[in-house]
């Protein structure tokens, strides 16, 4: 059966506790694989240690990829493939082009950082979510500790540890 | 967090406006009047602008410079002081909670506007002709060769109900009336806020928030007509369907600048202790935000008036583009307010730390009076304007009076409005 367990998990009940859970938890040395809630918990993942994420530098890389191309499709088709005069202007008369060239830097900024945080996110359409506790969904925070990545600890440590902070139960979860 | 602990913060501090402060702000006004001083002797004497019989039939005097000036500075420091008002009442139109402690901060500006108003006026007829082409008589006089049949057209939204090229009565009563009303709101807001730090409970805050609506309404329409009486009309032929809120950008940037600086300065010397680096992260994304508006506005006006190509419209910005004393100005203007801010302000970290919002706030100051100087003086000046040390010392002068006169009114109240229902939410702001 203890082989079989891959995943510990400590269940709160309430959110104060829940955070004072965690500082403990990690405080004691054991790694923490990820923390459920069914509503955004303020402050959590600050004290989970989180990094900040780097989504804004993708979307700033999207967008100037967007920028980027359309200037080139712009001057392409305005200065060389079909050149035309139009009120008078330059064949590249600049101020025309950067309503698009907006336009494409909003769009591919905001796809591309849709795409990247599916990706990072695992949120493949063809993914499995790993369901931890349905609670999740309704009432209940689930701590989730990995086992494998606790080797140094003890499982009843572990379990021990997050009795101690304030776990109204500690459960196994194991997944195929 | 959501973990909340207690907080003991003073509520009852008060900003000390202290005679080094003061002699400080006296020095710049010192250095700008002496630089003003020199640019009008250097003006009087300089025989370089003597060129009689221009376009519009007349020499060039030295105080046409001067007149111009103040009036650059007084719908600069007019608009500062109103973005004042108009952010202190947002925040309770949108019942804002993390702003709370720097809410007087926001209305001390408007301790600007009784001077400013006075300034105003008193330069209008002071100035009248030398600015403002429209007060000539003749435009409206059909036997004058000079009759202008475009300028007589509106001549009414100037003179109504007098006899056009009299008195301008209408446009006088605007002003008269937008100063009031301003005031009126200002001194409101101020003792509303006043009896709730002595009476304290909610009801000062409903109280607040149906005048801040009503003040919002009013500033609607009177920002957009000030800006085409005071700005705009300079220009008469000319105009702008978007004119109104584009200087109501250009002064919405300035007033948020203005305000993050006196927040920065403010802590700086150990006040609002719970003004955290999350407050300035707010203060920090408007500045951000709103350059990005300002822009928008500057380019559709650009845009829509370059690819339409229509001689009447086109003449604003030929008049600019094609001076030798204005072209640069326009590429500083664009560089200083759309390019720097949105560069330097665009990562999180550098709108939460003071160095980089002192340094953009500071640039955009200067940024958006270039954007008025580059509305009033092609208008009114022609080739003979430009920036010399009269801008300069004009700016230091007006500038420092401001500061003082908003410091001073700031010294006089708790900092804090301690009784404020939503300062615990200010407290504990996080993002």
């Amino acid at each position: 059966m203890e082989r079989d367990t891959h995943f510990i998990l400590g269940v709160y009940d309430d959110e104060d506790v829940l955070l004072h859970a965690v500082e403990k938890v990690r405080g004691s040395g054991v790694k923490i694989h990820e923390v459920y809630s069914p509503y955004p918990v303020h402050g959590l993942e600050h004290v989970l240690g989180y990094k900040r994420s780097r989504l804004p530098i993708a979307a700033f890389l999207f967008g100037m990829l967007g920028t980027s191309l359309a200037l080139t499709m712009q001057f392409y088709m305005m200065k060389f493939d079909w050149p035309m005069i139009i009120g008078g202007k330059d064949y590249a008369a600049f101020p025309d082009f950067i309503p698009v060239s907006f336009e494409m830097t909003v769009l591919l900024a905001a796809f591309g950082m849709v795409g990247v945080f599916m990706v990072s996110s695992n949120l493949k359409p063809w993914a499995q979510p790993r369901i931890f506790d349905l609670r999740i969904t309704d009432d209940k925070h689930v701590m989730a500790i990995d086992i494998a990545n606790n080797s140094a600890i003890e499982v009843e440590k572990i379990k021990e540890i997050l009795k101690s902070s304030g776990a109204t139960e500690v459960n196994n979860k194991s997944f195929e | 967090m959501a973990h909340h602990g207690e907080h003991h913060y003073n509520l009852d501090q008060r900003f000390d406006f202290s005679a080094s402060i003061k002699k400080s702000i006296m020095t710049v006004l010192v250095i700008g009047a002496i630089l003003l001083g020199i640019g009008i002797v250097l003006a009087m004497t300089g025989g370089h602008h003597e060129e009689a019989g221009e376009a519009g039939g007349h020499a060039f005097h030295w105080y046409e410079r001067l007149y111009a000036n103040l009036w650059i500075n007084n719908v600069f420091f007019t608009g500062i002081a109103i973005v004042g008002v108009f952010f202190f009442a947002i925040q309770f139109a949108a019942q804002a909670g993390w702003s709370t402690p720097i809410l007087r901060v926001m209305l001390s500006f408007g301790n600007w506007l009784p001077i400013a108003a006075v300034l105003m006026i008193a330069t209008f007829f002071i100035a009248n002709h030398d600015l403002f082409h429209w007060t000539h008589a003749y435009l409206f006089d059909k036997n004058d060769p000079q009759y202008d049949k475009i300028i007589d057209g509106k001549g009414a939204f100037f003179y109504w109900p007098m006899e056009k090229g009299t008195f301008p009565v209408f446009y006088i009563a605007r002003m008269v009336i937008f100063f009031t009303f301003w005031v009126f709101f200002f001194n409101k807001f101020k003792k509303i806020s006043d009896q709730e730090d002595q009476l304290g409970g909610t009801s000062h805050w409903f109280k607040m928030r149906s005048w801040s609506a009503y003040f919002l309404v009013f500033f609607a329409v009177s920002s957009s007509v000030a800006a085409w009486d005071w700005v705009m009309s300079i220009d008469t032929h000319w105009f702008s369907t978007l004119f109104g809120w584009y200087v109501f950008a250009s002064w919405f940037v300035s007033g948020l600048s203005a305000i993050t600086l006196l927040v920065l300065f403010l802590r700086g010397k150990g006040y609002l202790e719970m003004v955290n680096e999350n407050h300035v992260h707010d203060l920090g994304k408007f500045v951000f935000g709103f350059s990005i508006f300002w822009t928008y506005l500057w380019f559709s006006q650009f845009l829509l008036i370059y690819y339409a190509n229509i001689p009447e419209e086109t003449v604003y910005f030929v008049e600019r583009l094609t001076s030798d004393v204005y072209s640069p100005f326009i590429f500083v203007n664009l560089a200083l307010n759309f390019f720097l801010p949105f560069l330097v302000l665009m990562t999180r970290d550098a709108k939460r730390h003071g160095v980089f919002l002192k340094l953009v706030c500071s640039i955009l100051l200067v940024g958006h009076w270039i954007d008025f100087f580059l509305m009033v003086q092609p208008g009114t000046l022609g080739h003979n304007g430009g920036i010399g040390l009269m801008e300069v010392g004009m700016f230091l002068v007006y500038g420092s009076a401001v500061a003082l006169v908003v410091l001073g009114g700031l010294a006089k109240k708790n900092l804090i409005a301690k009784n404020h229902p939503m300062l615990e939410e200010s407290y504990n702001h996080h993002i």
